[in-house]
């Protein structure tokens, strides 16, 4: 028994790649408009909940200002992302992995199991027996999969002109073009905050291991 | 620090790969084909009459921002301007069976349009306006489309950075109910600096496929003649994407 299934690891590094591209492509397109807005509308400053900061060259693609070749892009690895995920929850729904290793059970909700849980993080302390994840483990993969992710394709759907005609109750769902945009950038930020959380736990947890068990599987125990 | 630089370094690598697979024709080609699966699937899961959202007058914004051209200098256009656009003509040509010559008092008699719509820039802003005017449909009905016309082309006015801006739709959104020939901005003549006297509203699409200051509406078969070849003003100077529904 592989500890990561192929399907699992496929999707892993193909994901990785998307969310890099898309993320860096998507800091091009925030310079192209540095302000967010609530609602169907927003232009101006005086409208503007956020006023975001100038993301330097070198963290964007294509690593000068671009908004064309950043939009090329963004389009293009919105395809595998958002087919990817699917894919994704597909497998996971169907081989159980979802179910075993991710749902989290009622007695895992207990502040007592929670604070434990927390205490061991912070001891670095990632041995655990029963399941293959801990209870922020399972928390943390089910937000990202479950909500991170796929709000970034729902908000994208969104801010595009042309699906509104067929997906307007989203747009309406989401409070707005304006609306649905913020979500986006703010989602985006949750998934980079997650990124960086994860190779931080990967690295104190002994990087070797768990990268080389992401490529060929590594051993069940 | 030393972590800073590396993630900086490892940054530009990763930039550096891109550009290179963008660099190359099956990069270039992956690029362009993305921006047409994107066409596709609008088009597959939208039909082709399907109208973009209308707004109460309510919701209006408190004015249009405008971008690109916004007070036009050259050529006869500031003369135009002072004149109130009483001698502004707009031609229908092109692939056409009977080609048209319009002053704006023809195109204010004929039915009109009005809709509540939302401008979104490429950029990233919206606002909202009510738009009126004549549906394109009938001008290309009454000038006659011919078979062989597959992109209708918007002639325009201003000129950016020495290029003559322009933009083309295909048929669907050139038929669409929404998309008109907008004379009015909220009940009041379009202000110069959002396209007086005449734009085109492609209410499917981002901004800057509707066309400002517009003098003609052409007929073609094929883009490939036109500008640079790329379909647009925008789309030839920075390679913006044709199909603007994303």
């Amino acid at each position: 028994m592989k500890r990561h299934a192929l399907s699992t690891r496929l999707w892993h590094w193909l994901n990785l790649v998307c969310v890099v591209v898309l993320f860096m492509s998507g800091l091009t397109i925030s310079n192209a408009h540095r302000r967010l807005y609530w609602g169907d509308w927003g232009f101006a400053a005086e409208q503007a909940w956020l006023t975001v900061p100038r993301f330097p060259d070198w963290m964007t693609i294509p690593g000068y200002y671009s908004l064309a070749v950043a939009r090329d892009w963004h389009i293009l690895m919105a395809w595998p992302f958002a087919l990817g995920l699917l894919f994704m929850w597909i497998v996971m729904l169907a081989n159980r992995h979802f179910k075993h290793d991710i749902v989290t059970s009622r007695k895992e909700w207990k502040p007592g199991a929670i604070r434990h849980d927390i205490v061991q993080h912070l001891k670095l302390d990632f041995d655990h027996d029963g399941g293959k994840y801990n209870f922020l483990q399972k928390l943390a993969y089910g937000l990202v999969l479950g909500v991170f992710l796929p709000m970034m394709v729902f908000t994208g759907i969104a801010i595009s002109p042309g699906m509104e005609p067929t997906f307007g109750w989203l747009v309406e769902l989401l409070g707005g073009r304006q609306s649905a945009r913020s979500l986006h950038f703010i989602f985006a930020f949750a998934i980079a905050a997650f990124f960086v959380v994860h190779v931080v736990l990967v690295i104190l947890a002994g990087p070797y291991r768990q990268i080389r068990d992401m490529i060929t599987g590594g051993r069940e125990g | 620090m030393k972590r800073r630089n590396f993630l900086v370094a490892a940054g530009a690598a990763f930039v550096a790969g891109c550009n290179r697979i963008a660099e190359t024709d099956a990069g270039k080609s992956l690029l362009g084909a993305a921006e047409k699966w994107h066409e596709g699937a609008h088009r597959l899961l939208t039909d082709r009459t399907a109208l973009a959202p209308e707004y109460p007058r309510s919701a209006i914004s408190p004015y249009l921002r405008g971008n690109g051209s916004v007070d036009p200098q050259n050529g006869d256009y500031p003369r135009h301007a002072e004149e109130g656009f009483a001698n502004w003509r707009l031609e229908v040509r092109g692939l056409v069976d009977t080609p048209l010559s319009l002053s704006l008092e023809n195109i204010r008699k004929l039915p009109q349009r009005s809709q509540v719509t939302r401008h979104d820039c490429v950029e990233g802003w919206s606002a909202i306006g009510e738009w009126t005017g004549p549906q394109l449909s009938l001008l290309l009905d009454a000038a006659s489309l011919r078979e062989e016309a597959k992109f209708i082309v918007f002639r325009c006015a201003d000129n950016l950075n020495g290029q003559d801006y322009y933009e083309s739709v295909d048929l669907i959104d050139a038929y669409h109910p929404q998309t008109i020939v907008a004379h009015s901005l909220n009940g009041e003549p379009l202000p110069i600096r959002n396209g007086a006297p005449l734009r085109m509203r492609i209410e499917r699409q981002l901004g800057y496929k509707h066309a400002k200051y517009l003098t003609a509406i052409e007929a073609v078969a094929t883009l490939d003649e036109i500008g640079k070849g790329q379909g647009g003003y925008w789309e030839d100077r920075a390679g913006y994407q044709w199909y603007a529904g994303i």
